[in-house]
């Protein structure tokens, strides 16, 4: 941590969303997520009335579903300071689109407010809340970064991620062209659409390959898992790991996919 | 013309392998969404002009039934006559029967995207009267019996070598040895064409931007010069449009004018916007001799005040479609409709019904560019949501997807089911990955493993692993 920006002396109470696919199909970006929050100078729980933010439930129209697993986990971060999520998608869901929810409900109304008013996407709190500028990472290679939608349209998430890769010692970042168009995952759209999903992942592909990288970054799983299983399905070797991997330098685990020790 | 929204599957499978399409879309990357970013950062106040132009459009909608009858007041004041149509085909009837009280026999056409909505062309035809499309784009789908598949670049899903094929199709009469290789030699050949139209047409029927209340005027913006001839040789004008193209002032109109260009094709205004109050007057050099406006409801007023309110805000601008990937994808015509892309995702089930259009809204990654680009700020996304909303509620889901929803919400609900069940899951999922740590292939997962490989879980979930760390909370 740089010294002359923090950590602070508040220590305040996180409560870490870690996210349905983190939790199912990638628990070292949690712990990679709480070593960074906890080096930030905050305290972690993870609460255990969670599950996921309910947005394939919500997206497929089905608000009453949604509603439950919204009340659910409002009521289990409720007593944090802070909420934290390793993904742009999944806080762009709590924070923007919970208060939706219950908009004229008199009781749950202003605590999904008051909640919403907590929630922050991980790189983004790490840099914008919590002011840091420096991590102490080492990773050496060239790395490229996708930006998310609902964290770069619905948070802002844009240059954060940028400002802390920079601080990595050995890490170069080469810039994909169009890194911030969609990368055709959208949820259930993916299963919905196949051939669509399939058409849009394969342009984000052809960029990511263009870049020269060996490694692809970004802040979302779900992302992640659609362009780097399109990656290894073309046969390519560049590896994908979510950016709180790197950050935390919490790069023994192999890559999601296990992309770039294929074939 | 007749949907055909429910083949949306079909209809992008089908476009995905259209070598043709594909290389048209491609171009749309490099001209209007790289000439929009170049516009809105030669305007600083670019985003404040679009919050201006968006509150115009907020008033104009919440007193529509003032700035219509003060716009009717105004086009009759100045000689004109306005023609209230509820539906469609109330629209088309009233047309016709302008046409045939004015003894026509050749109508000439500006672009109007409400003209397609109608189905006007076909309308006329079957009633012996020529109708012939001036704008390039809508000449070309119309000589191909084709509908527009951009609502400002209808023909944009063309190659050039397309255009000349057809265009020697077409032109029968014209020497079959010409040189038909530059643009510009397509489009000399469609003005040549097109302009002994223009003299014998005896209605010009054109579409409009904007209805300025405050004048009784009607506006169009073109970059080809069409519309105004058009509108203006024939002996009759006729202008048709919906009715929330009205604005109160002519400020009004100018502001709106001002992002439509930029967000359309990155222009700093069009080429040719023309503005029509009335009839010829005696002073005049030039003009129609009559000028109706047909104002088209078609289901608008059911939309004020409801969930899709804000949709009403839209002025045709196209950014919506040109920023979609899944526009990108698979192009305007897998839309089935009239309007592609995001705006067309929620204006259709609007205009035609959910039952017909239940795809649409369902056809998109919800990324939000859309909305981050719309000048008006439409929520695009959470109007495609509130139809999914009403698809769920109406059942309107494939069986096998409805259940496993429902099943995968029973779990998310209740934590410590869910925690367990996957506690059990995801480390056999892994195990059945072994070493590739992916699978080609699930039971269940074929929509994602047919294109690409689903990455295997690390084994246990981080819930489990959490509570053998930190003992049991």
């Amino acid at each position: 941590m740089d010294q002359t920006t923090g950590p602070r002396s508040d220590n305040p109470r996180v409560g870490l969303f870690v996210t349905c696919l983190v939790d199912l199909f990638r628990p070292s970006v949690g712990f990679a997520a709480i070593k960074l929050i906890e080096q930030s100078g905050c305290r972690v729980e993870v609460p255990r009335g969670q599950t996921c933010c309910g947005q394939p439930a919500y997206n497929s129209g089905d608000k009453a579903d949604t509603r439950a697993i919204a009340r659910a986990t409002i009521e289990a971060f409720e007593p944090y300071d802070y909420i934290v999520a390793p993904s742009g998608s999944c806080a762009g869901m709590l924070k923007m689109h919970y208060p939706d929810l219950f908009g004229d409900d008199p009781d749950m109304g202003p605590r999904a407010e008051a909640f919403a008013d907590k929630v922050h996407e991980l790189i983004s709190f790490l840099v914008d809340e919590r002011g840091v500028k420096n991590v102490e990472a080492r990773y050496e290679g060239k790395v490229t970064y996708h930006d998310s939608c609902a964290g770069l349209r619905e948070l802002g998430v844009k240059q954060q991620p940028r400002i802390l890769l920079e601080g990595v010692q050995g890490l170069e970042l080469d810039e994909m062209e169009d890194s911030e168009i969609c990368c055709g995952f959208g949820g259930t759209f993916s299963i919905k659409y196949p051939d669509i999903s399939n058409a849009i992942v394969g342009k984000k592909t052809a960029n990511i390959s263009a870049s020269g990288a060996g490694c692809l970054l970004a802040g979302d799983l779900g992302c992640l898992m659609n362009m780097t299983g399109k990656l290894t399905r073309e046969g390519k070797s560049i590896e994908a790991r979510h950016i709180a991997e790197i950050l935390a330098g919490m790069t023994d685990e192999p890559p999601i996919g296990g992309s770039g020790d294929a074939q | 013309m007749k949907p055909a929204s429910r083949s949306f599957k079909e209809n992008a499978v089908k476009a995905l392998h259209d070598d043709g399409l594909q290389q048209a879309l491609g171009k749309v990357r490099y001209g209007f969404v790289a000439n929009r970013a170049k516009a809105r950062a030669n305007l600083p106040e670019f985003e404040t002009l679009r919050d201006q132009a968006r509150a115009i459009k907020e008033h104009t909608l919440a007193h529509l039934d003032v700035y219509l009858e003060e716009y009717e007041k105004k086009v009759v004041e100045s000689g004109g006559h306005v023609h209230w149509a509820p539906s469609a085909a109330d629209a088309r009837d009233i047309i016709l029967r302008l046409c045939q009280d004015a003894g026509a026999h050749t109508v000439t056409k500006g672009k109007s995207m409400v003209g397609e909505e109608i189905g006007i062309n076909d309308h006329l035809e079957a009633a012996g009267i020529k109708a012939v499309e001036t704008d390039l784009g809508e000449y070309l789908i119309q000589i191909r019996h084709e509908p527009p598949s951009h609502i400002i670049a209808p023909a944009i899903h063309l190659t050039k070598a397309q255009v000349e094929a057809d265009f020697r199709d077409r032109h029968k009469d014209l020497p079959q040895d010409r040189i038909l290789e530059e643009p510009a030699q397509l489009v000399a050949e469609a003005r040549a064409v097109l302009r002994e139209q223009f003299l014998a047409a005896d209605v010009g029927i054109t579409g409009a931007n904007l209805l300025i209340a405050e004048t009784g005027t009607s506006v169009i913006v073109t970059n080809e010069g069409n519309g105004d001839l058009t509108q203006c040789l024939p002996r009759m004008h006729i202008v048709i449009a919906s009715i929330e193209k009205a604005v109160p002032t002519l400020e009004d109109a100018c502001t709106i004018l001002r992002v439509l260009a930029r967000s359309a094709t990155g222009q700093e205004f069009a080429t040719y916007n023309t503005f029509s109050t009335g009839p010829k007057r005696p002073e005049d050099p030039d003009g129609p001799e009559e000028y109706h406006v047909v104002l088209l409801d078609n289901g608008r007023t059911e939309m004020l005040g409801g969930e899709f309110h804000d949709m009403l805000r839209c002025i045709r601008c196209g950014a919506c479609m040109n920023h979609c990937p899944v526009y990108g994808a698979v192009g305007g015509h897998a839309y089935g409709w009239v309007y592609p892309g995001p705006m067309g995702s929620v204006l259709t089930p609007s205009l035609i019904g959910i039952d017909e259009a239940g795809h649409l809204p369902n056809a998109s990654t919800f990324c939000g560019r859309c909305e981050s680009v719309c000048p008006m700020r439409i929520p695009l996304p959470k109007m495609m949501r509130h139809w999914r909303e009403r698809e769920f509620e109406k059942g309107n889901m494939p069986a096998g997807f409805r259940l496993g929803l429902k099943l995968w919400a029973f779990a998310a609900r209740r934590p410590r089911l869910y925690q367990t069940l996957m506690g059990l899951g995801m480390p056999v999922m892994a195990k059945l990955a072994s070493k590739k740590r992916r699978f080609a292939w699930l039971p269940l997962a074929g929509g994602w493993t047919r294109h690409r490989d689903l990455p295997a879980p690390q084994g246990k979930t981080f819930q489990t692993l959490w509570r053998e760390q930190n003992g049991r909370q």
